[in-house]
């Protein structure tokens, strides 16, 4: 602040320097960009191409400002936004100086000689930064009276991105973004002069390389002018008729903040929230345009009751009173005594298994953990729908369970030199963890990825790959190279570990192993909103709520404790491949079902054979699925717009939101719809349990979290694990519903007979996942399913690139090459196709299989 | 206390009884409005028949009653509705609420909104006076075409707004009548806005 002069100035601080900005002395750290400087001072300098997370460009002009070094004054005034701050430099903004304010004004009006006047219609009028800085610091009247530069518009870039060239300024945010962030080359800079225009390859030449990217949205969000719109919010809204509410991405682990935006009981668009922890600015495209299915015309907005084989509409109270009486029963064996097909009597079927779905909320996971324990006594709760083992069970346990964003964070992820990936391919699984990885990459990190090819995740994040057989990735995390061995031990290394590590015997132990020798901090990734959550509130078979063991007699007690009652089941629990074993085979009499899709699972069959041979189904479900076709019972619940809760994110970082949409206000699922009102599992599992005799006291899921943060956590150790994993030698036989992998897998040694090649398979981000079903728009920007191969493999098997191959008996793909050891291939293990989604799964196929792969028939059916 | 006590409290009814009758003859008699006089609105058409609307939302925003609900739509080669990219296409405006205080006309940037001099506008029911855009469209007059159609003026948005007045003019001759005026002001000219005043609510419906 101004120094009175008699009075001796403080001294200027270490790392830093003194300089005045409109008559106010000020103390700034050196490098410090000037903008930032007035910033602080509150001194708003109007700017189009600045950007906080971006490099500077001072592409616009727009922040020029009179400065004057060492009693000197710049001959013309300077772009702030590029300039770093001086000792002793004199700064006069707009505020101050006219020459700086006419300077603006200058630009403004050149900005403004092309940009159209269709503020009327332009999406972006009303919330324009080109729009109110023309009203702060520009002309009332033109001066242009010829005729404006016209282009052809819109332009789609993607399906997702419409480009519109005559209202760009040329600020360069959205190249930058995709250069520096994304990095994707989606979008470039063309011509020059006059002509100068914000393009693609496409837009260019008419052709070229296909539009990808999975942060394209981005773009949207941080243009200043209304140049990218977004196809999905077109015209839809203005900001003055939205409502704002900060909210939590519920699409996967990541745990970004969002910002949606709704108006008359539906969302219209999300935006990515500011959070610098976590997500910084960005969001992915998944994030940013999955919004639509609460409005789906398949939500269920009643609870439902199957009569003569149809499900019925009915009361909350009759629903839930005939699923109390049908889970009771079914818990006591009390229900119908069975007859054979041939007529003899079997036993009774006797015990319900809980399978929650890994998107709950942690309030949600703890309300469904404590549900199986008290209401049907049992253990037999899995959340995990999707590959996984005993061993992870024990991984969980030693290393996930319980433990704190300040063992690994975002922040330990940019900080680390080393980073190791296992298992995880960072964009198709966590994007804004690999945002944050190619961010550090960047600044020096080296990221390591252990995995089959150079995914565009590994090139993009420094492209070090460390080649591994699929199914023979514990080898190489055993057999690490010295340098990187090396690197690891070095304070500060983070391994990542994604949740497809289960599908690979050994692997987790491996993980394990290699964490106690090297001391690298160990985190575990899943792709899951609620995965990370549901493992804290013990919605695992094996785990209680707290990080406590179910084998551990002290944990349970203490729980007991808390819960005011004298037990609790001691019998560890079946996981979810052997609840579906058990319901299928009759051990299990019901099934409480949570939002489980039978594709995700590692056996769709058998989950679709336990559904139908279950005496019970109990479905708590948003939409119609494949689930409540089978529901004795459908109680619907709130999607997250509708409701309050906690996801917590990989890091374990809570990520509590508030209501988004209150269902009370009229905003039911449907826009103009019904006024029926949806409510959180909690509250219906809570309800349910009531008519059971049993008191939950999760009514709300602030009562759910304030009993699960009076439990506390056991105390964790997470780089030592409490117990040690299964050896991989056992391995193999844990793979729950996986047939016994070939002998030879972990051996490495090529296979050259035949056509049967081993498989690489994970999930891509965009994939015809059940919360996409009600997108149009965005399924054209997902990655194309491609099967992958090398060159000389492809040669052998007689595949063409760009052709079409094979996989298994009648499942054809679109051949790419890539850098695959020999004799492996690659392929998504969904695949979105006209009408659904095959899963390689459903076909048999697992990671690290054995699979014949053969050239199909030509122009016999392309999949995508 | 004189003798004309009794009847002086009746020198109001006599001396009203020989000045001229202020009752309204309505609705015998329709009053006719001052030519400026805030009505119930308008969405007009050019000459072409095409909605000058292009759901910007202005109206809605500058609305003190907060009585008009617009949704924008986006026209496509297909089916166009508007010039130019977008055209309105929700459009509400709810009567009951409505003011009459002429704000959306004015901000209305292509001259689509205006104000008819029709009054009538009362109703039994909440939902009749919800208007709805076909109820809110000028009808179609003489040379135009009942939308979505393309564009019938030139090639892009800005013909219709360069050319559109003249196009109209030009129409209006060889029509050979005063009646193709399609930029009404509020309520400046007698047509078509005027035909409006007195319509049966059956019709507007």
């Amino acid at each position: 602040m101004t120094q009175a002069p008699e009075q001796e100035a403080p001294p200027v601080p270490e790392g830093h320097v003194r300089l005045t900005i409109d008559g106010t002395t000020v103390d700034a750290p050196k490098g410090e960009i000037l903008i930032r400087t007035c910033e602080r001072l509150g001194i708003v300098v109007p700017r189009f191409c600045d950007h906080p997370l971006l490099e500077p460009a001072g592409a616009c002009r727009q922040c020029l400002v009179e400065v004057e070094m060492g009693g000197r004054p710049m001959p013309k005034p300077q772009a702030s936004c590029t300039m770093t701050v001086a000792d002793g430099m004199v700064v006069k903004t707009q505020v101050t100086s006219a020459v700086a304010d006419k300077a603006q004004q200058g630009v403004m009006e050149l900005l403004l000689i092309n940009h159209p006047l269709d503020c009327p219609i332009c999406d972006k009028g009303g919330e324009c930064p080109l729009q109110n800085q023309a009203m702060s610091s520009g002309r009332a009247e033109s001066r242009f009276h010829e005729h404006k530069r016209t282009f052809e518009k819109p332009l789609p870039i993607s399906d997702e991105v419409l480009l519109d060239r005559e209202r760009c300024v040329l600020c360069q945010r959205c190249t930058r973004f995709s250069d520096q962030i994304a990095g994707d080359p989606f979008i470039e800079l063309l011509e020059r002069g006059a002509h100068q225009q914000i393009g693609t390859e496409e837009t260019a030449w008419g052709e070229g390389e296909e539009f990808q990217s999975y942060f394209s949205g981005n773009t949207i969000q941080i243009c200043p002018v209304g140049a990218l719109t977004s196809a999905s919010y077109r015209f839809r809204s203005r900001p003055f008729d939205l409502v704002s509410t900060p909210g939590q991405c519920e699409h996967c682990a990541s745990g970004c903040s969002t910002r949606r935006d709704w108006r008359r009981g539906g969302v219209t668009r999300v935006l990515a929230g500011e959070d610098r922890a976590v997500n910084e600015e960005w969001l992915c495209d998944k994030g940013r345009f999955a919004f639509r299915y609460p409005t789906s015309p398949q939500r269920v907005l009643q609870p439902m009751v199957r009569e003569d084989g149809v499900l019925t509409p009915v009361s909350w109270v009759d629903a839930l009173e005939r699923a109390a009486a049908l889970l009771t029963a079914a818990r006591d064996g009390g229900g119908a005594a069975r007859t054979g097909a041939d007529g003899e009597e079997l036993a009774p079927k006797r015990g319900v298994g809980v399978l929650p779905g890994g998107r709950l909320t942690v309030e949600d996971a703890y309300a469904y953990a404590k549900f199986a324990r008290l209401a049907l006594r049992t253990n037999d709760v899995d959340q995990r729908a999707r590959a996984h083992s005993d061993e992870e069970l024990a991984f969980l346990a030693g290393h996930v369970a319980g433990v704190a964003p300040s063992h690994v964070s975002y922040a330990h992820l940019e900080a680390a030199r080393t980073v190791l990936c296992v298992a995880f391919d960072p964009e198709e699984e966590s994007p804004i963890v690999f945002l944050r990885l190619r961010k550090a990459s960047r600044h020096g990190t080296r990221v390591v990825h252990v995995g089959s090819w150079t995914t565009p995740a590994v090139a993009k994040t420094g492209g070090h790959l460390l080649g591994a057989v699929p199914g023979a990735e514990a080898a190489a995390l055993a057999d690490l190279p010295d340098d990187l061995a090396a690197a690891l031990a070095e304070p500060g290394a983070v391994v990542l570990v994604g949740e497809r590590a289960a599908e690979v015997p050994g692997l987790l132990t491996a993980v394990s192993e290699l964490g106690a020798r090297s001391g690298a901090r160990i985190a575990w990734v899943p792709r899951r909103a609620g995965e990370r959550g549901g493992v804290d509130a013990g919605a695992l078979p094996t785990l209680l709520p707290g990080a406590r063991r179910v084998d551990d007699a002290d944990a349970r007690e203490a729980v007991a404790e808390v819960w005011g009652v004298p037990s609790l089941p001691a019998e560890p629990g079946r996981d979810l491949t052997a609840i579906l074993t058990a319901a299928r085979d009759g051990a299990l009499a019901g099934l409480v079902v949570g939002g489980v899709d039978p594709a995700d699972l590692p056996d769709p069959e058998l989950a679709r054979a336990a559904l139908a041979e279950a005496d019970v189904v109990i479905s708590l479900e948003q939409v119609l699925s494949e689930v409540t076709e089978h529901a004795d019972v459908v109680l619907p619940v709130a999607p997250a717009v509708n409701r309050s809760g906690t996801y917590r994110n990989w890091e374990g970082r809570d990520r509590p939101f508030a209501t988004t949409i209150d269902p009370g206000q009229g905003g039911s699922g449907r826009v103009g719809g019904t006024a029926a009102v949806t409510l959180p599992d909690c509250r219906v599992l809570d309800s349910l349990a009531v008519e059971m005799d049993v008191d939950l006291f999760t009514q709300t899921p602030q009562a759910a979290a304030a009993e699960l943060a009076e439990l506390g956590t056991a105390a964790v150790t997470p780089s030592t694990p409490a117990t040690r994993p299964s050896a991989p030698a056992d391995a193999p036989g844990d793979v729950s519903g996986g047939a016994p992998l070939t002998s030879d897998v972990s051996s490495g040694a090529p296979l050259t007979d035949g056509p049967r090649v081993r498989l690489a398979t994970w999930r891509q981000l965009i994939d015809g996942g059940s919360l996409l079903a009600e997108e149009n728009d965005l399924p054209g920007t997902a990655r194309p399913a491609r099967l992958r191969v090398a060159a000389d493999t492809a040669e052998r098997l007689g595949l063409v690139p760009g052709g079409s191959a094979r996989l298994g008996d009648a499942f054809d793909l679109v051949v790419e090459l890539a850098d695959l050891p020999t004799d492996t291939v690659w392929a998504p293990s969904h695949v979105p196709v006209a009408g659904g989604v095959v899963t390689l799964a459903g076909l048999g196929l697992r990671h690290g299989d054995l699979v014949e792969v053969t050239p199909s028939v030509v122009g016999n059916g392309d999949p995508r | 206390m004189g003798m004309f006590d009794g009847i002086a409290g009746f020198g109001v009814t006599f001396s009203t009884m020989f000045k001229k009758v202020v009752t309204e003859e309505y609705p015998l008699v329709k009053k006719v409005t001052a030519p400026r006089y805030h009505g119930r609105h308008q969405l007009n058409r050019h000459p072409d028949g095409l909605e000058k609307c292009v759901g910007c939302e202005l109206c809605a925003w500058a609305c003190p009653a907060d009585a008009i609900y617009v949704e924008g739509g986006d026209n496509t080669p297909e089916a166009r509705f508007s010039p130019g990219e977008r055209y309105g296409a929700i459009y509400q405006i709810n009567y009951l609420r409505c003011i009459g205080c002429g704000l959306c006309i004015e901000a209305c940037p292509t001259r689509s909104l205006t104000m008819t001099n029709e009054y009538e506008l009362a109703d039994d029911d909440r939902q009749d006076l919800i208007y709805t855009k076909d109820m809110l469209l000028a009808p179609l007059l003489p040379g135009m075409e009942q939308p979505p159609h393309p564009m019938r003026l030139g090639d892009d948005e800005q013909d219709y707004y360069v050319q559109g007045p003249e196009m109209a003019r030009r129409g209006r001759d060889q029509a050979g009548a005063d009646d193709l005026d399609t930029d009404n002001r509020a309520g400046a000219n007698a047509l078509p806005g005027a035909a409006l005043v007195g319509k049966a609510p059956e019709e507007k419906r």
